[in-house]
């Protein structure tokens, strides 16, 4: 019989490598909008220090309130709004597909997809209706 | 935890260009993730043809084509070339699917391989699934009861039978789960969409008496809750199913029990 307790011929483990991921995976709209999702949801953090800001300024008197409102009127001001107010949008909607998410309606193909879409598009839509209506008002 | 970059063991380097074979008209141009273990070195991505006219229409038939054509060191798994056995699974031109039931012709361009996304690579496209088993095991994937064994079988109405369709198909690939970024990143705590549809196909099962417990090992902000409805889970699903309606349909179990 064949002497097993001598040393083996093993070959040495080298440390496994990670197969590619994000790197290599085709882009899904549903994917996209999940980040997105979270990337508004981090964006509309830094819109409430804005807005709070604003109400601060606002209670603290004409002054400050004129800092303020030169910076949202400067062009800079106006960009950061217009993302706010996407990302307040988008975000807003992806919360109510959430919503609908859980009560357990679109799921299925091709609803998913339609509630993506809608997402998108309703997010960008409402932005623009919000920026005609207050420069309408202007 | 989210990492996006590859570690420095796993990043891809350019690989060889193995020679058309001769007089082929048709060529099919394949780029394939290849790691030897023996080596250690890093992963490398080789360029391989196959004579479309000396080979059948799937990427899997490529690969077998090349493996015993031109380099029989190249690694893959596979069984039953029909999709039932869920061998072949890899990542094809970015998505999650089988080799067998991937035409070439629905490829555009070069048919790009890489094993299953975000996996510990055993060689080539062979990935490591141990944990990915174990998560299988974790949600006992088997009848429990604790009624008197009937004499003959355990029954179940046609329409109770039914509810389990869209279930019961899963051939246990690793597709789905692999294709999930909240998986990618908490592959260690999230049982994955592939586990957890499996989970609800026992907790809806008619003949099942262990509702609760089963509902109690869920019950984790990791193993279930990470869902984030990503949805990469379904669309990935060579067998059509939907993993993502499953993992709803359980947390609305969970609201459903507090009542």
């Amino acid at each position: 019989m064949a002497d097993l307790s001598g040393p083996t011929t093993a070959p040495v483990r080298h440390q496994r490598p990670l197969s590619p991921h994000l790197q290599i995976y085709t882009p899904m709209l549903t994917m996209m909008m999940s980040i997105a999702h979270r990337i508004t949801g981090v964006a509309l953090y830094v819109g409430t220090l804005l807005l709070a800001w604003f109400l601060i300024a606002l209670a603290s008197g004409p002054d400050s309130f004129a800092t303020v409102a030169w910076f949202m009127d400067s062009i800079l001001g106006k960009l950061v709004l217009l993302g706010f107010t996407w990302a307040l949008f988008h975000h807003l909607l992806g919360g109510l597909r959430h919503f609908l998410w859980d009560s357990g309606w679109g799921m299925d193909h091709p609803q998913r997809e339609w509630l993506a879409q809608g997402t998108l598009i309703g997010g960008i839509v409402l932005t623009v209706l919000v920026w005609a209506a207050a420069f309408a008002l202007r | 935890m989210v990492e996006l970059a590859l570690p420095k063991n796993s990043q891809m380097k350019p690989g060889k260009t193995w020679p058309k074979p001769s007089g082929a008209k048709r060529l099919q141009e394949y780029k394939v993730y290849r790691w030897d273990p023996d080596t250690g070195a890093n992963p490398r991505i080789d360029t391989y043809f196959v004579d479309r006219d000396d080979c059948g229409p799937m990427v899997l038939d490529g690969l077998i084509w090349i493996k015993s054509k031109v380099d029989s060191t190249l690694t893959f798994r596979r069984s039953c070339r029909e999709g039932i056995c869920g061998s072949c699974a890899m990542n094809i031109d970015g998505t999650n699917t089988l080799a067998c039931t991937k035409g070439m012709d629905e490829v555009k361009g070069a048919i790009k391989l890489y094993p299953l996304p975000h996996m510990e690579v055993v060689k080539d496209l062979v990935p490591d699934l141990t944990r990915f088993y174990a998560q299988h095991a974790l949600i006992e994937p088997w009848l429990h009861t604790t009624s008197p064994q009937p004499e003959k079988e355990w029954k179940q109405s046609p329409t109770e039978r039914q509810a389990l369709d869209g279930l019961y198909e899963c051939i246990l690939c690793a597709c789905c789960s692999t294709s999930c970024p909240s998986y990618w990143w908490n592959g260690d705590r999230y049982l994955g969409p592939a586990a957890l549809l499996q989970a609800y196909r026992w907790l809806i099962d008619s003949r099942d008496e262990a509702t609760g417990d089963r509902l109690d090992t869920l019950e984790d902000p990791f193993r279930l809750y990470r869902c984030h409805t990503i949805m990469n889970c379904a669309k990935a699903c060579p067998k059509g199913l939907n993993p993502a309606k499953a993992i709803s349909e359980i947390k609305n179990m969970m609201v459903a029990r507090q009542n």
